[in-house]
Formats: C-alpha cells, structure tokens, sequence
C-alpha cells in the first residue's frame, strides 16, 4: 500500500483514498462524436513511467486532487 | 527410546523442573517446558521425523529452526507445523504427516524403486492423458501422495486471529546481535523501534555462542528490555515489504491471537536477518544424523541434546570449527573432522533410518551416526529482493551481497558482512543511529506536509552521512556439490540429477528450471535451496554462478497461516433509529448493503394488504438523502439527471433518473425543492455513497465556480413512508402545521412541518407503493417517538408496520422499477423506459452523447410488465425468456412476485424489442425446464396505471 500526499490531509495509506485513474479531458457532451466520447470513455495511457492522476481523499476531507505518479516506482510527485 | 538429555548446559533454555506431556503418534512422551517439539523428541531418541515427498524417505533434523525441510508435523488439529520453532505445550498430539500406514511402514516407500520415472517433469510428462483421468483417478490417488497434513476445520478449537496496525519510526527485522544494537542505536537517537525475531527468544547466533558470546547476549537483552522506545517481537515473522516501506509482520507471541497480522508502516527498514546455513550436495545428504553445524549446536547448547555418538564433521568455516568443540564437550566422539579448507571432502553417506557410515573422497569409510556439515552461508535477501534489490554474488566470499540499497532500507549482521561479535554491535549500533535520522527525517517532512492538522516540532534533524565501517567479507570455499549427486531441493525431493536432465532438456535458465524441476517451491521457498540450485545449473552450463542469478524472492518470508490473513472481518452494519424497535417487534432482518433492515414482522402478503386497504408504515430510512444549499443547485440537477430542473417550482418534488458517462442506467430518486435555494435530493439505498462522491466529484473538478454545499444525511433523517387509503387521515392526526388536503397538497409536493410535535420534519407525497402516500423525514433523534405516535394514532384505522418484502410486492403491482435489480450494469435508458423524461437537447447532462446514441438505436432491450398465462405459475427472477423452443435466449424476468391484490403472478421483464409490443406471448424457461407462456401487458403498472389510487 502506497502513500498518497492528501494537500490537506497529508500523506496518507491509499486505502483512505480512492484512485479516479488518470486524468482526461472530457469532450464538449454537445458536439463530440461518439468516437472521441468513447476515447474519453476507455483509451487510457497506462504509461510505464510519470502519469497524472485524480484521487479521491474519501476518508478524510473528501476533497479531488491531482498527483504525478510513477508507475514504475510509485514516486510520486506535487504537479508542478 | 532412550534419552539423549545431556547435563545441564550453561546456555540452555530449558527448565528442568516443568516435565511436559505430549504425544508422537499417539505414544505419551515427555519433553521439558522451552524445548521445542524438535529437541523434545530428539532428546527422548527419535531419528526419524517424516518422509520425503515422491521417495518416502526417511528424513530426520537437518537445521532445527524453522527452515528444516523435514520437520513438518501435524499438531493436534493444525497442519504443516515447523517443530524446529514451536515450543512445545501440555498435551499436544503430534504425529507425522505423509505417511500410510505408519511412519515405520509407509507404502509410499515403494515410489524409490521407481524413482528414476520420477525425475524432473514427470507428472508433467506421465499425467497428461487420457484426459478423462484427470478428475476421477490422477487427481484422487496423487492427492494420497501429496504431503502436508490434514486441516480439522470442523472442530478447529483456535481462537480469533487479528490484525494491528503500527507505525514504528524504524522496524528491524532480525533480533541477533547487530539487530538487537540497531534497535538500540535507532531508539537512544530518539526512533520508536519495532524489534522483530522469528527465533522464540532474542540473541540469534549469541544463544548458542561460547560464554563470552552468551556474557555480550545478556547485556545486549537487558538493555533492549530496559529501554522503552523498543518494542519486541518474538515467534514473529517480517513477512514482506512493499512500497513506501510498508511492512507485514506476522505476530506469533500475541497472547490470545494464535497469529496476529501487524500492518507497519516505518520510516526505515533495517534488515539485519543473519544468514542461513547451506546444505552441501551429496549422496545421502538427507539421511537421518546427516545435519547442519547450526542444528547440531543448538541441540547440544539451547536444549542440552546429544545428537549422536560418534561425529564426522565436514567444515568450510569457524563455525564448523565451533561444532567440533561444542561435540566434543557434550561427549560426541568426534572420529573425523574433514576439513575443505585443506581440499578434503565428503564423498557420500550411507544409512536408511539413520546414517550408518560417511564415505570420503580420500576413499576412506568412516562409520558414524552423525555427519555435522558447515559448508557455507546464504544470505536471506528477500526483504530487499521485494525493495526491488538485486544482490550480487562475491565468489570470494561465496555468497550474496546487497548492494546500492535506497535510502530508507538498511542492513547490518551477516548479510552485510562478518565480523567479531563487538564489530557486529558496533555497525548494528551505527546502522539503528542512521536508520534513527533517515526516518526522523521523514517524518518531520510528513508532519510538514499536514498542515492544517499538525506542525512539526521544530526544525527537521540534519541529514547524518554514512560513516560506517562495513563489515568484512570473509573468505570462504565455494562448495556446493561434491563428487556425488544428491538432494537439492528436500521438501520437494528434487536431486542434482534432475536439475541437469531439466538443464539438457532446455529448462536452462534458473527460472525456468525451478518451474519444471519444482526446485525452491516447497515450504522453505528457497532459503536453503536457490544457491544450490543455480549452483547446480552454472556447474551444468559451464557458467559462473554470478552470471546464473537467482530466482526472486518474493512475499511471504516465511509460510503463514489462512486465518492471519484473513484476521477479523469488520465489515460495519448501518442501522436506522428504528431497528431496535423492529427487532422488537418480530421483524426479520435483511442484510441490504450496508444496512440491516426489517423484511417482514410475520407475514409480507398481509402486510401488503393493509396497504391497499387500510394504512402502514414503512421505515425506509436507507434510502439515500442529500442535502442541497446554494444558487446553483439547479445548474447541477440538470447536469447529473437525465431530466429537466430549472423549472422546479417551491414546493414540488420530481422524480429523476441519472445514467453514468456511458449511458447506462445509474440511479434514480426523488429530488425536492424545499426552498428558493434549499433542497434535498433521495438516491437509491445502495447508490447514496456514489452519487454523493460523484456529486462532490463535478462540483470540485467540473464545475469549481458553482456555489453549492452538498451534504449527506442519510442516517441523520429518518425517513418513513406512511401509505395506504387511510394515510392522509392518520397523519391529519399528528401532522399540526400542513394542510395535508389534495388541493393544497397536491401530489408530487413537498411540505415542512410539525408531525408529532417534532417541528423541521420534511414531508413530500409520492406515491412507490402505488397507494396514497405521505413520506417523513424526522430528525432522528424523534425517529422514534413520531414511529410510535404513527401506530398509537392510527389503532382505529389498523395502523401496522410493513417490511420490505410487502413494499417489493406493492411497488412491482405498481410496476415501478429499481435500479439494480430491473436494470443491470448495460442498462441504457430506452431499456428502462425514460422516453418522455430525458432531455437530449440540453447541452450539458452526464453521458448526453451516449444518451442521442442510444435514442437512434432499435436493437436494445426494453423492460415490460409481463403476466404468466397461467396465473398461478411463478418464474423465478432472472428466468430467461427463450424464443420458443429453441436455446436463443431473448430477454430475462427481472423480477417476479405473486401479488396478492390481483391473485395472480407478475413481473417486469427485459425483453428483446421484437417481443415488446402489448400482446406479444413470450417463451419463459423455468429453472425446472418447463416453457411457459406469458404475455407482454400495455403498461408497467399491473395495476391502477392512471394512478387514480395515489392522486386522491
């Protein structure tokens, strides 16, 4: 189990937060096509190495935020 | 059997005055209390502990700790027990595993006449066909054959095993001296220590040591003892490490769990293991009297046991030297002391139930009942193998070494290198004082970065460098075979010979070999048997063993127990503030989720009936409730709901659906709009934590600029539903402040008011069950009083509670879907039915495109109320509709009920759209293989689809 650096919490066990996946840019819903929908939907990255991150602090503040994760190491660094 | 008790010895850890019985095979014998199952029965004569795997072998102690690959015994109703570690206790049974009929006369001994059709890959090569052996023969007569004993799960008598959590600046993993000085050095620098030792007491090596080793022992252990920021764990395993330092350690001195799984997260991991003594490769090296210097010694010195007459000894190193001195003061005649650093060597052994005599390469024979080998060291890396550490390998030395290790793992003791006991100490001491700063560091920066709950004391402490002096690497004679072949790999019965067949088959490289060969796949997991094995295959391919590698090393360090594992479920169950009065009442509990809820007080059909007929109440507080303030609630209905909510007037409630990205049917409720900016939204039970986060989710990264406060209150409103012809009546009772008329309250409106004199209730009309119906959202502090007053007030009128089963019956006669049930996870929203409510020209809603897509669809499965032909026939839910008497499945009953109002089954059922239309008979394939006929009906509700029953 790795650590996650909460912002307002603190690093804390990744079993009080929730990993939301890598981020995505969402589509503007009225005017994408299907196929850039389902892109947004299902093609991930999945890097071997540095990743952007959501996660989800969901038992502490219940706040979002954003990491740089390796994949390789489990590093992880602020987004900056 | 005799006793081969020596006189008291003066490092011994056995108390003479305690006699403890027990059983070997059902025969009573004695042992002595600090004796291990092991010494206890080697002290009362037994050679032989087990036999072998595939030969049936008669094997005995070879390492006497937990490694020794022939001591698993059954003990009592406990399985696989190592008797080289577990202390022995009053009344234990303990008996051989592995054997028919009995240790003395097993059958199984016959596979050594076979043996050369037992080689490497055999079961691979023998069992494959016929196929239709497989289950019926191969596998119930090899299961015979498997060893390991038997697990009573039935009558297990052990008790709860459990799970700690810990959070140590600095764990060391070993408790031999340079353990015991890290621990030391991290805690007088200020660390907590958590001080770990598979071994029942500290001190490692020092125990069995000579008396200035044993003097520097009690020092080391009274300061340890006296000093308060270390914690020691003994009979305890470091099982793995994982990222971010994140250590098991599997607990086994805890005094009421049989195994306690402790979940560490440390600052720095010292790993300070010692070494593990290596067999040495030759015929006959696993007969009975054939064992390890380290075994030997430990026998004479922890537990005062003679381990035979006359002594050959076969040493490489000071240790061996060591086992010489120590046999000779316990009046082993030692005949022989074959010294490899003088290029002498074993060639064989000879014996069956015990060694009878010791062949050398010189050609001399030498009868003997005990051949002490010391032949060298390997290094138990797997703690940094999981740090993702590769170890090299010093042929100087003959061992591995780990090297380039990061900056929060650390090690110290013999796998760092040789030294005098005092050198041990010292670099033990230095390493804990390093391991001490590195995690002092580390946690001032993790307070620093909490900054709104905690502030680090003071300035972080400045970086310590590395100043220690490394420990030597001895010189030592790589030996690992002699001239003869012999066992590699003892649990699994794998010799030399099949390592370099598997090698001339092409299984050449170690990884490979150790998958066909089984080689290091036994319980020890290769702590006595990796170097050997690629010893073997650098031998065979003309390679250096430095060039082999090693197989990984990877979690558990050691076996470990199921129930550890497992430990204590706490799974918590929600419970409304009515619950203990429906347990009161005679409900039966359904577990729902995370909530335990009433199903039925007795009788559901009836209870069903009174809601039709007269009046009930329902506590139906899981359903989900949230709490919505702000300008912008509105904009985020319309977002997460397929419908529209701009519109919502003061006063109203509306029924919205939700449906994920991807189109599929995701939740639905009531919302209501209790004031200008004031609202509260209802989610399903199961749904209520979802749609909450998920809610949190777009108002925080999708739409920051929006002003909205989202709060859950679930468990805060008790919500109870109070439906039936006579619901208005009953509440005009209670309800002070709320005209409850149908004109001013209308149906699908919410209202505040006063019910029971419990002010701030909320109270919306809807109408799940199809009857008129009031819902009640109390404060749940008054949960109660407002339940009571509900069924005092409405006595005349046969007020009664109703459970879940009847609000299933009377939401399905009403044809109401649930989500989850009547939908599954490719549910879109034409399959439930959400035509008129979805909204595709918004330009923003959650899944919207997926949303048009699905609307230009003719292919996807629409849900319909169906009624069986034969009113009295009942499918089962998820029957499946077939097209007539063909396999083609078509649809499936979603949910299935006899409903008591119409006397005749219903359900709703999701069929291909070809089978849709009102009318249309469809094939239902029941679980008994009947076909039976039923009929797609007009509308949903089987009963009352105007709705004329809810809107009076």
């Amino acid at each position: 189990m790795i650590i996650v650096p909460c912002p307002h919490c603190g690093p804390r066990n990744s079993v009080d937060l929730r990993n939301c996946g890598e981020v995505v840019n969402r589509p503007n819903p009225d005017t994408a096509t299907l196929t850039e929908w389902r892109t947004y939907l299902y093609l991930r990255e999945n890097a071997a190495g540095w990743v952007s991150e959501t996660w989800y602090c969901r038992a502490g503040c219940r706040r979002y935020f954003t990491i740089e994760r390796n994949t390789v190491t489990n590093e992880i660094r602020d987004q900056s | 059997m005799s006793s081969h008790r020596l006189p008291p010895q003066p490092g011994e850890v056995i108390d003479r005055s305690t006699v403890i019985n027990f059983t070997w095979n059902g025969q009573p014998v004695i042992g002595l209390a600090g004796d291990t199952i092991a010494s206890a029965l080697a002290a009362q004569g037994v050679d032989v502990f087990s036999r072998s795997m595939k030969y049936h072998r008669h094997r005995g102690i070879m390492t006497a700790d937990h490694w020794d690959p022939n001591l698993s015994l059954q003990v009592d109703d406990e399985p696989n027990v190592r008797a080289g570690t577990r202390l022995l206790a009053e009344g234990m049974q303990v008996s051989t595993q592995n054997v028919w009929p009995s240790l003395q006369h097993d059958v199984g001994v016959l596979n050594k006449a076979v043996g050369r059709f037992l080689s490497a890959g055999f079961y691979y090569k023998t069992f494959m066909k016929p196929k239709f052996l497989w289950d019926n023969v191969y596998q119930s007569v090899l299961r015979k054959f498997a060893p390991g004993g038997r697990v009573h799960w039935k009558t297990s008598t052990h008790g709860a095993y459990d799970k700690r959590y810990a959070h140590p600046d600095v764990l060391v993993a070993g408790g031999g001296p340079a353990g015991m000085a890290a621990a030391l050095g991290a805690a007088q620098a200020g660390a907590s220590v958590l001080l770990v030792e598979m071994a029942p007491e500290l001190g490692g090596h020092l125990c069995w040591g000579n008396d200035a080793e044993r003097a520097a022992l009690d020092k080391l252990t009274t300061a340890v003892i006296a000093e308060a920021n270390i914690e020691v764990m003994t009979r305890s395993t470091v099982t793995g490490r994982y990222d971010h330092n994140w250590v098991a350690v599997m607990q086994g001195d805890h005094p009421l769990a049989p195994e306690r799984l402790v979940k560490a997260r440390v600052g720095s991991l010292v790993v300070a293991p010692g070494l593990i003594e290596r067999p040495l490769i030759f015929s006959g090296n696993d007969i009975p009297g054939v064992m390890l210097s380290g075994a030997a010694r430990r026998l004479i010195n922890l537990w005062a046991v003679k381990p035979g007459q006359r002594a050959v000894v076969l040493t490489a190193n000071a240790e061996g030297d060591a086992a010489v001195k120590d046999l000779q003061a316990a009046g082993v005649e030692v005949v022989e002391v074959v010294d490899v650093r003088t290029g002498a060597m074993v060639a064989s052994a000879v014996g069956k139930s015990r060694l009878q005599k010791v062949v050398l390469e010189d050609g001399r024979t030498i009868e003997a009942d005990l051949l002490v080998t010391a032949t060298g060291w390997t290094a138990p890396t797997s703690l940094l193998n999981m740090a993702g550490n590769r170890p090299v390998y010093d042929p100087q030395a003959a061992r591995y070494f780990p090297e380039n290790l990061p900056e929060e793992i650390l090690t110290s003791g013999g796998i760092a290198g040789n030294g005098s006991t005092d050198e041990l100490i010292a670099h033990g001491s230095a390493t804990g004082v390093l391991a001490a700063n590195r995690s002092l560091r580390l946690r001032h920066s993790r307070r620093a970065a909490t900054a709104r709950s905690r502030s680090p004391e003071g300035p972080a402490p400045e970086a310590l460098t590395d100043t220690r002096t490394p420990l030597r690497r001895e010189a030592h004679p790589e030996c690992y075979r002699a001239s003869t072949h012999g066992f590699v790999d003892y649990a699994e019965d794998v010799s030399s010979k099949d390592l370099i067949q598997a090698a001339g088959e092409g299984f050449d490289s170690i990884e490979l070999m150790k998958r066909y060969t089984t080689v290091t796949m036994g319980p020890a997991q290769g702590k006595l048997e990796t170097v050997n094995a690629a010893a073997v295959l650098a031998e065979s391919r003309g390679m250096d063993l430095a060039d082999i590698g090693t197989t990984v090393w990877r979690p558990p360090f050691a076996p470990i127990s199921l129930g550890a594992l497992a430990g204590r479920i706490f799974e918590p169950v929600r419970r409304s503030a009515l619950q203990d009065w429906h347990e009161a009442h005679g409900a039966t509990a359904l577990l729902a989720g995370q909530w335990v809820r009433p199903d039925h007080y007795g009788d559901a059909v009836a209870e069903a009936q009174n809601v039709r007929n007269g009046v009930g109440i329902i506590d139906v507080t899981p359903l989900g409730k949230i709490d919505l303030q702000g300008p912008d609630v509105a904009k985020l209905l319309e977002l997460v709901y397929v419908n529209r909510w701009e519109s919502l007037k003061v006063g109203r409630v509306r029924y919205g659906a939700m449906v994920a990205e991807d189109g599929v049917v995701s939740d639905d409720g009531v919302t209501g709009r209790l004031s200008e900016n004031h609202w509260l939204m209802t989610t399903t039970s199961s749904g209520a934590g979802a749609v909450w986060e998920m809610l949190e989710d777009w108002l925080q990264t999708g739409h920051p600029e929006w002003q909205v406060h989202v709060t859950p209150v679930t468990g805060g409103l008790t919500s109870i539903n109070v439906a039936g012809p006579h619901s208005r009546q009953l509440l005009e009772r209670l309800v002070s402040n709320v005209d409850l008329s149908s004109d001013a309250f209308p149906y699908f409106s919410v209202r505040q008011g006063t019910v029971a004199d419990v002010p701030d209730c909320v109270i919306w009309r809807i109408g799940f069950t199809g009857e008129l119906s009031f819902e009640v959202h109390v404060p749940s502090g008054h949960a109660l009083a407002v339940w009571e007053a509900l069924l005092a007030e409405g006595q005349d009128l046969g007020c009664a509670p109703f459970g879940v089963e009847a609000q299933r019956i009377l939401r399905l006669e009403k044809g109401h879907y649930i989500v989850g049930q009547d939908t599954d996870g490719l549910s879109k929203a034409p399959t439930a039915g959400l035509g008129g409510l979805v909204k595709l020209d918004k330009t923003d809603t959650i899944g919207l495109p997926e949303l048009r897509a699905a609307y230009q669809r003719e292919d996807l499965p629409i849900l319909v109320a169906v009624q069986p032909d034969d009113p009295t026939v009942l499918p089962e839910e998820a029957a499946q509709i077939v097209d007539g008497q063909t396999a083609t499945i078509l649809g499936r009953v979603t949910s299935s009920r006899h409903s008591p109002t119409l006397g005749r089954s219903i359900c709703l059922a999701q069929v291909a759209p070809q089978l849709a239309a009102p009318g249309t008979v469809i094939t239902v394939l029941m679980a008994d293989g009947r076909r039976i006929p039923a009929t797609v009906q007009e509308h949903h509700a089987h009963l009352d689809h105007q709705g004329a029953r809810q809107r009076v």
